[in-house]
């Protein structure tokens, strides 16, 4: 448990570095700490699959960042830009907290009951759909219709990302 | 496109970096393959393996220059392979009619730790590493594309 305190604290003064550093660079570093301590986190919670996930996307989600700032000419944040930067995360860090506590004080305590709805996928999992891997085996046969769901997001995310992004009709 | 940083920008990155990417690219691409196909045995799944399989690619136009992976695999393939994987997921979900109801693990389990098993299961990871995989190059074929016109 003692790690999982330390990896806690790594990403917490990465985000504050992430958010504190004048150079846009640097701060896009500290961002892609925060993601490699988040995807160590879910290996030590034995979770594989997440982690792999998590490292990838970080990846892409890094080159997507410095290729967007690499060439600005203003990759400084100074005076009034910063303070609205600052006043706007700290707005969502206390909606967010707010939120956050309002919804999760009704939940169980953490890992109690242990594993409720789990033990039945566990139990039958491999009988029922033939797949070793149980996380496919959820998100792909017991729970294909969030997987069609989060798929049609990504669809018209990517849709209207390539339709804002268009070259051709542009004036 | 008589622009300097343009040029500049098309010839890619420097001789190491385009050495390492022909020793390696091969493997990642290998890599995000083998991900995607024991998806139902092993850890990862389509998501993770389409995005290796886009990184791999992404990589290419990190160190050769916009051209040459636009060569390989171009915008409107890209897009064309997204819907692509979206229609075979759909298809595959409508398939279960068959059987009884939408989703349904029609085909044969097969034996466990087995390649050829899990039913559906192999074939909708590969749908969804197709529609992840070509979705996020194509975002990021159309940032780089953006920019080089904005410059103009």
């Amino acid at each position: 448990m003692i790690e999982l305190y330390l990896l806690l604290l790594f990403m917490i003064a990465a985000a504050i570095i992430a958010v504190e550093i004048e150079d846009l660079l640097s701060s896009i570093v500290a961002v892609g700490a925060v993601g490699m301590g988040l995807s160590i986190t879910f290996l030590t919670l034995k979770a594989p699959d997440l982690a792999i996930v998590q490292l990838v996307v970080e990846i892409l989600c890094l080159i997507i960042l410095i290729r967007a700032t690499i060439n600005r000419d203003i990759t400084q944040v100074k005076g009034r830009q910063k303070f609205i930067t600052i006043f706007i995360s700290l707005t969502f860090i206390v909606l967010f907290l707010v939120l956050a506590w309002s919804s999760l004080k009704n939940l169980p305590e953490f890992g109690y009951p242990i594993m409720k709805v789990a033990k039945n996928y566990l139990a039958e999992g491999l009988a029922r759909t033939g797949a070793t891997n149980l996380v496919t085996s959820v998100i792909l046969d017991f729970r294909a219709y969030d997987t069609l769901g989060e798929a049609t997001v990504l669809f018209a995310a990517i849709i209207g990302a390539l339709a804002v992004l268009r070259k051709t009709g542009r004036k | 496109m008589s622009n300097k940083p343009i040029k500049s920008n098309e010839k890619g990155m420097t001789l190491i970096v385009k050495t390492i990417t022909r020793l390696t690219i091969g493997l990642i691409l290998l890599f995000g393959i083998y991900i995607v196909l024991h998806g139902h045995l092993s850890p990862g799944g389509g998501f993770a393996g389409g995005v290796i399989i886009a990184l791999s690619f992404i990589h290419l136009m990190l160190a050769f220059g916009k051209e040459v992976a636009l060569k390989k695999l171009s915008q409107s393939m890209a897009s064309f392979f997204e819907s692509l994987g979206a229609i075979i997921f759909i298809s595959i979900a409508v398939l279960g009619f068959l059987g009884g109801y939408f989703f349904l693990n029609f085909l044969n389990k097969g034996e466990a730790f087995h390649l050829f098993s899990a039913g559906i299961i192999p074939l909708a990871n590969i749908a969804i590493c197709f529609k992840v995989g070509a979705g996020l190059y194509a975002v990021l074929l159309g940032l780089v594309l953006l920019k080089t016109g904005g410059k103009e």
